[in-house]
């Protein structure tokens, strides 16, 4: 009563001396992050003027490095490249990894073992994924065609055919990164309410009915949480490309990425990389914009 | 009588065989989905452990006979692996206690000062790829001189670390509850004091949890080195993919590299994987 009563009376002036102190502790950070976060965004988009190569002087060019772009046709298939690769690599995630939440939603002997093994891959280094997954892609020896040869399927050329290259890589995308999906979803599970269950099973639900009407509904905020981590980080997608195809064939799995860093470390053509950068950036951020917006209208119905 | 009973114990029979059934099918659906993880690691193993006339025979042979660990030591003695290895752990290592030493307190600050806005700066910043922030840091560090230095690699990596500490710690100090640092306050204690003896021995969990989330993305890091580094500065990740390209093309001791490289950040997991758990999908419910 009597400290409630303090605190009641000295609340605003309190909170508000409170609240400039603890700006304090959040400025070495924002001294870090000024400077290689906002710094390098700002110096990027300022680079973005020139005509720079590493090594030569700049020429202020003003938008030239954008009016190229808008007509440069690798960069649009590097565009498109992204977007097919990161639609695979979202939806399939999402249900494979939906699945096995539901699976390791339920006891069984082993599970805490099991699950730890399904989600080894999650943090296993991309470098040394990629690598193992090369070996694995190939034509000759790899061990994929030899599977594939167990059960009458012909042999594919995997990453080394122009059509394959993005679902074979795609495919390596959804080994590394279906457990994080896996992990969301089952936290969701793991916080559902039982009465909605009794219930309906009163009513005589079948399994598929629950899992459509309840549970599926229930678990769609955290399917758009994980929809956004993958969306985003399948966009940023990166060491595995470049180890596996470097891009390749020709410029069959080029994606944004894989573009910028060929002009700016192939080329040392850092302008036009920046121009690249900042488009890059805008559609990023327009698709987590977008994906905020569902959430926050799967948030309210 | 008889004939009464007869289709009952055969429906009984019958349950008994469905619920069979679908205990193997749940069984066999376990297996489906748990076998790429494990096989793909398996694998990998098996290449390090055999001799280069097994890993490009035809049909693959999957059980090395005799295990050799001669791809590992060919691995450490030719490439001098143990002077990569030393790179990633101080790296990754300064990264990650400079990523601390601003991003407890930053996290403390804004949950308690409710300055959200800060956590969507965060956030972008960690939506942004890595290679964007690399051109800009890369032009100056070549003006700077930095380039091929281990520094240069230190403060790119402050790009990774800090905004998943702050992300991590932020969230976590929200899940605090307040009474206790505001009985400290009212007793006196200054906001500092308050942080320093209420707030972050109460946030330990979360302090691991962000620590070696932030030292494994900083592990794993892979351009950054590629690009930042020269030949006696590279990290691990980055050495591992030059072996591949320009010294050999040999299946043995590019396995027995990658598993060098990614073996450390495996068990991390393994000892913490509770806490690894909550911690990813804390942050990724939180923030999203």
């Amino acid at each position: 009563m009597h400290s409630s009563a303090i605190a009641g009376t000295a609340r605003p002036g309190f909170l508000a001396r409170r609240r400039r102190s603890y700006v304090f502790f959040i400025v070495p950070a924002l001294l870090v992050v000024g400077a290689v976060i906002i710094f390098p965004w700002l110096f990027t988009v300022w680079m973005s003027a020139f005509d720079w190569r590493i090594g030569s002087a700049a020429h202020f060019i003003g938008l030239e490095n954008y009016i190229k772009l808008a007509t440069n046709q690798r960069f649009h298939e590097a565009i498109l490249h992204t977007l097919y690769f990161t639609l695979l690599a979202v939806v399939v995630p999402l249900i494979a990894g939906t699945a096995a939440a539901l699976i390791f939603h339920r006891e069984f002997p082993l599970r805490g073992l099991l699950r730890s093994v399904f989600t080894m891959p999650m943090m296993a280094t991309p470098v040394a994924v990629a690598l193992v997954w090369t070996m694995m892609f190939h034509p000759q020896q790899g061990v994929l065609n030899y599977l594939l040869s167990l059960v009458g399927l012909p042999p594919s050329l995997w990453v080394y055919s122009p059509t394959l290259v993005i679902p074979s890589l795609v495919l390596v995308e959804i080994w590394h990164w279906t457990p994080l999906v896996m992990l969301i979803v089952l936290g969701g599970l793991a916080a559902l309410p039982t009465e909605p269950y009794e219930s309906a099973r009163l009513d005589g639900a079948s399994e598929w009915q629950l899992f459509r009407y309840i549970t599926l509904p229930l678990l769609a905020p955290f399917l758009v949480v994980a929809a956004v981590i993958r969306t985003i980080d399948a966009i940023k997608a990166f060491d595995t490309i470049y180890v596996i195809s470097q891009g390749g064939p020709g410029t069959a799995s080029e994606t944004i990425n894989l573009y910028l860093y060929l002009q700016a470390f192939a080329f040392y053509n850092v302008g036009n990389a920046s121009a690249v950068v900042v488009v890059f950036f805008a559609i990023i951020l327009a698709l987590a914009l977008l994906l905020l917006y569902v959430r926050q209208r799967a948030k309210w119905t | 009588m008889t004939a009464a009973t007869l289709p009952v114990s055969s429906l009984a029979v019958r349950g008994r065989f469905r619920r069979r059934l679908r205990k193997f099918g749940f069984a066999l659906s376990v297996v489906v989905i748990v076998s790429p993880a494990i096989l793909v690691f398996l694998w990998m193993l098996s290449l390090s452990l055999k001799t280069e006339v097994d890993n490009v025979a035809y049909p693959p042979v999957f059980i090395p006979n005799p295990p050799t660990l001669s791809n590992f030591v060919q691995v450490f003695a030719e490439n001098s692996m143990g002077l990569y290895f030393w790179n990633s752990i101080v790296v990754s290592g300064l990264a990650t206690l400079i990523a601390l030493a601003v991003g407890i307190p930053a996290g403390y600050g804004i949950a308690r000062a409710q300055a959200h806005k800060l956590t969507v700066l965060i956030l972008i910043a960690r939506m942004t790829p890595a290679l964007s922030y690399l051109i800009p840091l890369f032009t100056v560090f070549q003006f700077l001189g930095l380039n091929n230095t281990l520094t240069a690699l230190v403060i790119t990596h402050l790009v990774i670390t800090v905004p998943i500490v702050v992300y991590i710690m932020a969230g976590h100090f929200e899940t605090l509850p307040r009474e206790l640092e505001e009985a400290a306050q009212i007793d006196g204690a200054s906001v500092w004091t308050t942080f320093r003896h209420v707030a972050m021995p109460l946030a330990r969990p979360g302090i691991v949890v962000g620590t070696i989330l932030a030292f494994i993305f900083s592990w794993n890091n892979f351009v950054f080195g590629a690009v930042l580094a020269g030949r006696a500065t590279r990290t691990l990740p980055a050495a591992v993919y030059n072996v591949l390209t320009f010294e050999q093309l040999a299946w043995g001791p590019l396995a027995a590299a990658a598993i060098v490289v990614t073996l450390p950040v495996l068990l991390l997991t393994i000892f913490i994987q509770k806490e690894i758990v909550i911690g990813m999908t804390a942050g990724g419910v939180k923030g999203g």
